[in-house]
C-alpha cells in the first residue's frame, strides 16, 4: 500500500522548494482562471479568452526586441488588445473584430521576431510555460497580484453578471454596456499577462474555459457555478502536477485533458439529470 | 518603366519561390475570401480560426508517424469539425464547446511536439508548425493544394442558394423546406477543406486573416452577396500579391536585410482595409435590415 503511496506521491513533491513554489502559483492561477472564466462561459467568449493570451505572446517578442521585461510587454500588449476589442464589440459580428486582433498582435509577434534577430527562447518558453522555473519572489507576485484580481471582479461583480445575463435588463438599470464590455475584456487581458509567463498561453486558455463549462452543466446558480469550476480547475492542476512530475509528460497536455474529461463528464450528468426530470429545466429548449 | 524598378525589386517575377508564392497566395485568397464570406455573415469566425489552429495538431501528430503533413492538417480540421458539431447541440453551446475542443486540440499539440522532442531531439519541426511560410511552399504541393481548393468552391457553389438563405434566415430556411442541418454539414466540410489547405500553405496566423479580413471589410461596402463575394475576392488578391511583393522588397531594408515576414504586410493592409471599412457610412440596405449583425 505504502509502495503504490511513494510510486505515485514521489520523494520531494511537497519538499523540493521549486515544486512548492509550483504548487502554490498554479492554484492562485487555477482560481483566478476559473473565477474570470465563468464570466468568459457567461458571455460566450471564449474567443476572447483564446486570443488574448495568444496573442500578448506578441508583447513579449517586442519586449525581448527593445530590451525590456517581458512581463511588462506581455501585459501592455495583452491590455491594449483588451481596449480594442472591447470598444470595437459595439460594431460587427463580435468574432471578427477578436480575429482582425488576434492576427494584428500575431503578425507584429511575427515581425519582431524576424527584425529582432532570429531565436529568442524566452519568448518560445511563453507558448508553453515555465510552471516548474517559478522562483520564490515570483511565486509571492503572482499569489498577490491573484487576490487583487479577485477583490476587482468581487468589486464589479453585481454589474458584470447582470449584463452578462440580462444585458437589456442591466441596461435599463443604468448598467453602462459598453463600459462592461471593456471591463471584461481587461479583466480577461490581466488574467491573461498573470498565468502566461507561469502556465503559457495554451493552458491560460484551457483553464479559463474548460473548468467554467464544466461548472455551468453541473450548477444551477452562478454562485455555484463558480465554485464548481475552482473546484475543477483545482483538481485538474494539482492531479496534473503530480502526475506530470512522475511521469515527464507536458502539464499543458494534462490539464487539457482533465478539463476535457471534467466537460464531458458534467455534461454526461446534466444530461442522464435532465432526463430523468425533464419537467424544471432552467434552460429553454430549441 | 523606369519607375517600377523602384516599386518592383529586381528579379522579382523570376524568382521561382514567389511564382510559387503567388500561385498559391492567389487560390488560398480566393478559396479563403468565398468561404469566409459565409463564415462572417454565420458568425462562426471563432469555429473558422479554430480550424487553423487544430490543423497544426494533426501535422505534429503527422510528424510523429511519419506521413504527410497535408492528411494531419485535414484529420485534425475533420476531427475538431465534427467533434464541434456534436457538442453544439443548442446554438448557446456552440462558443464553449469550440473552446473546449480547441483547448483539447492544442493540449494535444503539446503532447505531440514533446514526443517528437524525445523521439527526434530536433527543435526546427516546432517552429515550422507554429508558423508557415508562404516562401518555403515545396512546388509539388502546388497541385493538391489547388485540387482541394477547387473542390471548396465547388461544394460553396453547389451549396450557393441554400447556403444563403439558411445563413440568413434559418426559419425562413426551415419554412422552405431547406435540409438546414444538411447544408451547414456541408459547409462545414468546404470550411475544413478551405481552412486546412490554408493553414497548410501560409500558417494559421494568415489563414484566418484572409478568412475573416476580405470578408468583413466587403460586408460593409455593399449588401448584395454577389458583389460582397467579388469585393472580397478582389481584396484578398490585391492583398496577398501587394504582400508578396513588399515581402520581396523588403530582403533591402532594414535592420538585417532578411527581408520582413510576408504575414505582417498582408494583416497590416487587411486591417488597414478594414478600419477604412469601419469609417466610411455604411451601403444603405435595399430591403429590409436583416438584423442581427448591428446592435
Amino acid at each position: 500500500m505504502m509502495q503504490i503511496w511513494h510510486q505515485v506521491f514521489q520523494p520531494g513533491l511537497f519538499t523540493y522548494p521549486f515544486l512548492i513554489h509550483a504548487w502554490v502559483s498554479a492554484s492562485a492561477i487555477a482560481i483566478i482562471s476559473a473565477v474570470i472564466g465563468f464570466f468568459v462561459n457567461l458571455r460566450g467568449e471564449s474567443f476572447v479568452a483564446h486570443a488574448l493570451p495568444r496573442g500578448a505572446f506578441a508583447g513579449a517578442a517586442a519586449a525581448f526586441l527593445v530590451g525590456a521585461s517581458s512581463l511588462l510587454g506581455l501585459s501592455v500588449f495583452a491590455v491594449a488588445m483588451a481596449l480594442g476589442m472591447g470598444t470595437m464589440r459595439r460594431q460587427g459580428e463580435k468574432g471578427v473584430s477578436t480575429a482582425l486582433i488576434l492576427v494584428m498582435a500575431l503578425a507584429l509577434g511575427d515581425l519582431f521576431l524576424t527584425v529582432g534577430n532570429a531565436y529568442a527562447p524566452e519568448v518560445f518558453a511563453l507558448l508553453f510555460g515555465q510552471l516548474l522555473g517559478v522562483s520564490a519572489s515570483e511565486m509571492i507576485a503572482i499569489t498577490i497580484l491573484s487576490a487583487v484580481l479577485l477583490l476587482v471582479v468581487g468589486a464589479v461583480f453585481r454589474p458584470l453578471l447582470l449584463s452578462s445575463t440580462v444585458p437589456e435588463f442591466a441596461a435599463a438599470r443604468g448598467v453602462p454596456l459598453t463600459v462592461m464590455n471593456i471591463t471584461f475584456t481587461v479583466l480577461v487581458a490581466l488574467a491573461a499577462s498573470l498565468t502566461v509567463p507561469v502556465v503559457g498561453a495554451l493552458l491560460a486558455f484551457s483553464l479559463m474555459i474548460g473548468p467554467a463549462a464544466a461548472g455551468w452543466y453541473l450548477a444551477k446558480s452562478p454562485g455555484r457555478a463558480m465554485a464548481y469550476a475552482v473546484v475543477v480547475a483545482l483538481s485538474s492542476v494539482w492531479v496534473s502536477i503530480v502526475i506530470g512530475y512522475d511521469t515527464s509528460l507536458p502539464v499543458g497536455f494534462l490539464v487539457a485533458t482533465f478539463c476535457l474529461i471534467a466537460y464531458g463528464g458534467a455534461r454526461w450528468i446534466h444530461f442522464s439529470r435532465s432526463r430523468r426530470a425533464p419537467a424544471p429545466s432552467p434552460r429553454p429548449q430549441t | 518603366m523606369h519607375g517600377l524598378q523602384y516599386i518592383v525589386a529586381a528579379g522579382f517575377f523570376q524568382s521561382p519561390e514567389v511564382q510559387v508564392a503567388l500561385m498559391v497566395g492567389s487560390a488560398v485568397a480566393v478559396t479563403s475570401a468565398v468561404v469566409g464570406t459565409f463564415v462572417v455573415i454565420r458568425g462562426q469566425s471563432f469555429l473558422g480560426h479554430a480550424l487553423g489552429d487544430v490543423g497544426s495538431t494533426g501535422a505534429a501528430g503527422a510528424a510523429l508517424i511519419g506521413i504527410q503533413a497535408i492528411w494531419g492538417f485535414l484529420s485534425g480540421g475533420l476531427v475538431a469539425g465534427v467533434a464541434v458539431d456534436v457538442l453544439s447541440r443548442r446554438p448557446r453551446e456552440r462558443d464553449v464547446a469550440t473552446g473546449v475542443v480547441l483547448s483539447s486540440m492544442l493540449g494535444l499539440s503539446a503532447l505531440f511536439i514533446y514526443l517528437i522532442t524525445q523521439l527526434s531531439s530536433s527543435t526546427g519541426v516546432t517552429q515550422e508548425i507554429l508558423f508557415g511560410s508562404i516562401f518555403t511552399v515545396a512546388p509539388r504541393l502546388v497541385w493538391p493544394l489547388s485540387v482541394l481548393s477547387v473542390l471548396a468552391l465547388m461544394l460553396i457553389g453547389f451549396l450557393y442558394r441554400p447556403l444563403l438563405l439558411s445563413s440568413v434566415s434559418e426559419d425562413a430556411a426551415l419554412s422552405r423546406g431547406v435540409p438546414v442541418r444538411l447544408v451547414s454539414l456541408l459547409f462545414l466540410l468546404a470550411m475544413i477543406t478551405a481552412v486546412e489547405q490554408s493553414a497548410l500553405v501560409v500558417g494559421a496566423l494568415l489563414s484566418t486573416a484572409l478568412l475573416i479580413g476580405p470578408a468583413a471589410t466587403a460586408i460593409r461596402f455593399t449588401r448584395q452577396l454577389g458583389y460582397t463575394l467579388l469585393l472580397a475576392t478582389v481584396f484578398a488578391l490585391a492583398d496577398t500579391w501587394v504582400g508578396i511583393l513588399l515581402a520581396y522588397n523588403s530582403f533591402t531594408w532594414p535592420p538585417a536585410g532578411r527581408g520582413w515576414p510576408v504575414s505582417f504586410f498582408i494583416v497590416a493592409i487587411m486591417v488597414f482595409l478594414y478600419l477604412v471599412s469601419q469609417i466610411i457610412p455604411r451601403a444603405p440596405s435595399r430591403r429590409a435590415d436583416k438584423g442581427g449583425d448591428s446592435q
